[in-house]
């Protein structure tokens, strides 16, 4: 069996080839899935890419989380199919509920990009499972509204529950509450995070590694957890 | 034409950065004086024919659903602005809303 992993497009994603690339990189039949459709087809799991859906007009994520194909989404979301917000698609995670909190503008008002180190606070997720607890992983972040917001008390969940995915390492970029870069939800197989884990998937095209330039694929590992989870359930 | 207003704000705990960049870009020209700016967002909704509660909770509804995000935002009002009387609709100003505005939003 292949696992197969849909990427939705929506007017204004850019990351969307990315994604697709990273999913056949890892090893699984890329699936392209488009904002109207209104089913998932045979997909095992889904990615939400980065951009600027709709154009950010009203909100990032705001009206994307409104398109035909979130219903499905957020059915299968909860009846425990992996699905991956990176980027715009984390904003349009939070703004569907999937994810609690919400992004808004950096701290510093500046867009932001940088290959930025993280460290994986939950290595238990559907996405995480390939790392290990604790790892710093290097993947590329661009972004001007990435400064993740929630209230005291959610935040506190979110810690105590083990729900914070990935945390900054070393700066924290925009401003996030706590350091936060990426969260799951309760049942780990929804994943939300700001950097962009599909551009650090194929060396040469990664982020600089000690080694030599452009050599970083820190990133694969969010797919390949994926993939082998959805295969040992098969 | 009559037009239903709704005022969006970010919640007074949220830092607001476009608010940030405003206050410093109005120190650079030197009008200042002022504690804080904050940028929310205006709603225009132009209507069909009269404002019915039905249009008004469609309008509530848009807001609360589409329009803001509890999580950073609040709706802090819904307001009706009619046209003064002179746009040629048939409206005659507002008698009990001299300003041209009634707030909807209790």
């Amino acid at each position: 069996m292949t696992a197969r992993i849909g990427v939705v497009t929506f007017p204004g994603s850019l990351d969307d080839r990315d994604a697709l690339r990273a999913v056949r990189l890892a090893g699984a039949e890329p699936v392209s899935l488009f904002h109207a459709d209104t089913d998932l087809g045979d997909v095992d799991a889904v990615v939400l890419p980065g951009g600027f859906s709709y154009g950010d007009y009203l909100r990032a994520g705001a009206i994307a989380r409104f398109a035909p194909i979130m219903d499905s989404i957020v059915d299968a979301a909860n009846g425990g199919m992996p699905v991956l917000g990176i980027c715009n698609g984390f904003q349009v995670l939070t703004e569907v509920h999937l994810l609690p909190g919400s992004m808004i503008k950096n701290e510093h008002r500046h867009f932001i990009c940088r290959d930025q180190t993280l460290r994986v606070e939950n290595a238990q997720t559907a996405w995480t499972s390939e790392y290990r607890q604790g790892e710093e992983i290097v993947v590329p972040l661009k972004n001007q509204d990435g400064q993740y917001v929630a209230d005291e008390h959610t935040l506190d969940e979110l810690e105590g529950d083990g729900r914070v995915a990935f945390r900054y390492v070393g700066w924290n970029p925009n401003g996030s509450r706590r350091d936060i870069a990426g969260i799951t939800n309760a049942r780990g197989n929804v994943v939300g995070l700001m950097p962009h884990p599909e551009h650090a998937v194929e060396p040469g095209f990664g982020p600089d590694s000690v080694e030599s330039g452009r050599m970083g694929t820190d990133g694969l590992a969010f797919f390949t957890s994926a993939i082998k989870g959805l295969l040992a359930k098969a | 034409m009559p037009k239903i207003i709704v005022d969006v704000m970010p919640k007074p705990e949220i830092l607001d950065p476009q608010g940030k960049a405003i206050g410093a870009a109005l120190a650079r020209l030197g009008i200042e004086g002022f504690r804080e700016v904050r940028q929310g967002k205006r709603f225009e909704f132009k209507v069909h024919g009269e404002i019915t509660d039905e249009v008004l909770a469609k309008v509530r509804h848009a807001a609360e659903t589409l329009l803001s995000n509890p999580v950073i935002e609040d709706v802090v009002s819904v307001k009706q602005k009619e046209c003064g009387g002179n746009c040629g609709c048939g409206h005659a100003k507002s008698a009990e809303a001299p300003n041209g505005q009634k707030d909807l939003l209790a």
